[in-house]
């Protein structure tokens, strides 16, 4: 037996080795933790700090390139760094068990989700079949969906992402384990359903004292569910402590900088780096010029009408957008954001509605053939993954030069001088310019991406999430980057996101979408300080916020 | 940039060596086929009564065929022209099966289903009878015997083709490529096509060695490349009617020379998209 206050899990000085193409890479040098029963423990930390390598060498489920080197792990009394793989697999589920990011990958599509929670219970149990199903229909109560007995023979691609990560949690729960390590639970799912996921799991795991693993890159989230927190940098722990301390006194730099660079409700672009040698320095906003009665707005949209088959994706809505103004576009997956952000940008066409660029309508323009038009230029894109939305063939200069071949016609010295003025008006240093996008850092290829779609001069730039997928540090940068572009160029924003803090902080005006309608739009200090509709108010309330000391 | 290509291709074989060796026999053969005609010392038409039906010696290393031809000549004439049918065959439906598959892949809808319907109609015949009625029908030519395996090599480029660009056509590159003034058959060719090329180059090496048994079997059968020409095939079929009196060097090595050729393409394939995929480089 050990000491009722001894940790469920201590671990220490685990290091993990990875063997790659060049060589051995230390992802994991020498961390040491511990949980409590009962505790909840946060890792935070931006990718390749190691956090979830730890958690996979805990569990024994490194991939075969990976070996523990060093340190030890204590788990109810053993040593898991040396348990043979038999014990590892009777300690799964029944002892430790795991929830990973994304929900439908971690669900078998082809078996319902009741076989796949009598699974779980049988790996461990002896139990009937019809005993396993009586059990799955409670285990799916106590993940609260509603009508247990209907939905246990659902399969997991009739149930919605939030029901799938519920799933998920009623497995992990099944055999009562001593440790829950959840991997980024919510990544991908909206505010609300984060919220509510979170909160279960919350309510779970305080039920039934366990202790739980929580890896996230929010520090928000961390903040809000965690009891202690530990900051990892390049396979180092560099600081533990409470979420309060933490975040009203950080100890390391680089929890300085991890934590000014999380925006909360009151954050202001300007103070997301602490560090001078790395901020963007951003010159003074414009005064604003009220433009002279009778000239129309930069953007006009006139009740665009999307529709795929029955289903109406966009349905009337109307937004105008005014020359060097910034305006959000938030909802939930779903709610009709991208589908706008593309109908606007002229990729797809909208079904009904008309859309006035310049007061020049530009709606009826078929998507075929925009690419001809002389406003091709005027507007431009820059989208979520950076990664994705770079040519895998084409080297940071072909995909910078390629819309200033086709559209400005450049070539030759000209081109290349523009190109390098682009990237020295991102920040991106010239001797990259040769890479592929897979020799880039996340970073780096958000500023092509940011690069290309500045480089004809547009006077309209749609932001489509452009620092969903980059770590905090990096959006930080990335976002006061975008905030100096707008204010040298006087470029106008369509700013969607699901971030609310990030829409708060980047746009002058925010509208709010629900099933492709507005349901609120006004001045985004205003809208978000005291939300006019219940829905508003509903995401609003579910950012996690962290106390600001 | 050269010298990092360089550098990717020796990792590529030195952690591969079974494409290593795939590459040095498929550049040797390639060798044979180029200049190993103006090597050999005998002519592989002209018979020699005299010397017929010997069995390997120091003057004829593979023998002599019934007609008293050296089977080594005649093997290494074989090595181009059936190379030469393989490659002209597989490039052709290459080329045009990448392009109606992309077509299809980035522009869905009833192009799509209608090709689709064609390609799965072309299937459903035995591929090698499709081959055989068609030379039948347009005569017994090598240019017919290059189209007849071109065509039935069609489908699988055309799927292939189809399936790459399809999960591609949506990715945020394309988009930006649009944005950035570029209109359909543009990206298709110029953004989508080179991102589905190094998958492909897999299936030319495969394609290459099943196109040269192909080639072979036509005209094993009778119906490919007419029969005083050395061709592997022809070489088989004659042999065999020898076999049976102990003459087996006639059917062992040009079935011997097929059989190494074939399996060096098979070899060859993952090596090659492993060296053509950018991401594959550091």
């Amino acid at each position: 037996m050990t000491a009722p206050d001894a940790p469920l899990l201590a671990v220490e000085d685990l290091h993990v080795t990875f063997t790659t193409r060049r060589g051995l890479v230390e992802a994991v040098r020498g961390v040491n933790l511990s949980v409590a029963p009962g505790r909840t423990l946060g890792i935070v930390g931006e990718s390749g700090s190691g956090k979830t390598v730890t958690a996979y060498a805990i569990t024994r489920l490194l991939d075969s390139s990976g070996r523990i080197t060093k340190g030890r792990i204590q788990f109810q009394g053993m040593d898991l760094v040396q348990a043979p793989t038999r014990t590892m697999r009777a300690l799964h589920g029944a002892a430790i068990s795991m929830i990973f990011q994304n929900p439908r990958a971690a669900l078998n599509p082809v078996r319902t989700v009741g076989l796949q929670i009598a699974d779980a219970l049988r790996a461990h149990r002896t139990m009937t079949a019809a005993q396993a199903r009586k059990r799955a229909i409670e285990l799916l109560d106590e993940v609260r969906i509603r009508e247990p007995e209907k939905r246990i023979d659902a399969y997991p691609h009739e149930l919605s992402g939030g029901m799938c990560q519920r799933v998920v949690i009623a497995m992990a729960i099944a055999c009562e384990p001593a440790l829950l390590i959840a991997d980024e639970p919510t990544t991908g799912l909206d505010v609300t359903t984060q919220k509510t996921v979170m909160d279960l799991v919350a309510r779970i795991t305080a039920e039934r004292n366990m202790s739980v693993l929580l890896i996230t890159h929010d520090l928000g989230l961390a903040a809000k569910y965690c009891q202690d927190i530990v900051v990892m940098e390049q396979g180092h722990v560099v600081e533990r402590a409470p979420p309060l301390r933490l975040f009203s006194d950080p100890q390391h730099a680089y929890t300085r900088r991890l934590v000014a660079a999380s925006p909360t409700a009151t954050s202001r672009v300007e103070d997301l780096v602490p560090d001078a040698s790395l901020a963007v320095p951003l010159p003074p906003l414009r005064p604003k010029t009220k433009p002279a009665p009778g000239t129309a707005p930069l953007l006009e949209v006139q009740n665009l009408v999307k529709r795929y088959g029955e289903t109406a994706a966009v349905d009337g809505v109307s937004l105008t957008i005014a020359a060097g103004e910034s305006v959000g576009l938030v909802g939930e997956s779903g709610s009709g954001k991208s589908t706008i952000s593309r109908m606007i940008c002229r990729l797809i066409d909208p079904t009904g509605g008309d859309i006035l660029f310049d007061g020049e309508a530009i709606g009826s323009i078929a998507a075929r053939e925009f690419h001809r038009s002389p406003l091709r230029r005027e507007i431009q894109i820059v989208f979520q993954d950076p990664h994705e939305s770079l040519n895998p063939r084409f080297s940071a200069f072909d995909s910078i030069a390629h819309p200033l071949r086709r559209l400005g016609g450049l070539a030759g010295d000209a081109l290349k001088a523009r190109v390098e003025d682009c990237a020295k008006k991102v920040g991106l240093p010239l001797d990259l310019l040769d890479r592929f996008p897979h020799q880039l850092s996340g970073g780096q290829k958000a500023r092509v991406g940011i690069a290309r779609a500045i480089s004809v001069g547009p006077r309209l730039l749609v932001l489509d999430e452009p620092t969903a997928a980059l770590d905090v540090s990096i959006q930080a940068v990335t976002l006061q980057l975008l905030e100096r572009l707008r204010r040298e160029e006087n470029l106008a924003f369509l700013f969607v996101s699901h971030d609310l803090n990030v829409v708060r902080m980047m746009c002058e005006r925010t509208i709010v979408l629900q099933n492709g309608r507005i349901v609120e739009e006004g001045q985004s200090r205003a809208l978000f300080d005291a939300p006019a509709t219940d829905y508003t108010r509903e995401l609003v309330a579910a950012i996690p916020m962290r106390e600001v000391a | 940039m050269i010298a990092a290509q360089a550098r990717h291709v020796g990792w590529v074989l030195r952690s591969n060596p079974i494409t290593a060796v795939a590459a040095v026999a498929a550049t040797l053969l390639c060798f044979i086929a180029l200049i190993g005609p103006s090597i050999v010392s005998y002519d592989p038409i002209a018979s020699d009564v005299a010397s017929a039906l010997q069995p390997p010696s120091a003057a004829h290393w593979a023998g002599t065929d019934q007609l008293g031809r050296d089977v080594l000549a005649r093997i290494v004439y074989a090595a181009r022209l059936d190379l030469a049918i393989a490659a002209s065959a597989v490039f052709l439906s290459f080329i045009v099966g990448a392009l109606i598959g992309s077509v299809c892949g980035y522009a869905g809808g009833r192009i799509d289903r209608f090709v689709g319907r064609l390609v799965d109609v072309l299937m459903a015949f035995p591929l090698f009878v499709l081959a055989m009625a068609m030379v039948v029908a347009l005569g017994n030519r090598v240019e017919n015997i290059v189209i007849a395996t071109a065509i039935i090599n069609l489908p699988f480029y055309i799927r292939f083709a189809r399936a790459e660009v399809n999960v591609r056509r949506d990715a945020g590159w394309v988009e930006a490529a649009r944005a950035g003034g570029e209109g359909h058959l543009a990206i298709v060719l110029r953004f989508l096509l080179p991102n589905v090329l190094p998958a492909m180059a897999v299936q030319i090496s495969l394609n290459l060695g099943w196109a040269i048994l192909n080639a072979a079997g036509l005209s094993f059968i009778g119906l490919g490349v007419k029969a005083p020409t050395p061709e592997w095939g022809i070489m088989v079929a004659e042999g065999a009617r020898f076999i049976s009196t102990g003459k087996w060097w006639l059917v062992a090595f040009p079935g011997l020379a097929l059989m190494l050729t074939v399996l060096c393409f098979n070899l060859l394939g993952d090596g090659l998209r492993d060296i053509l995929d950018p991401r594959m480089r550091t």
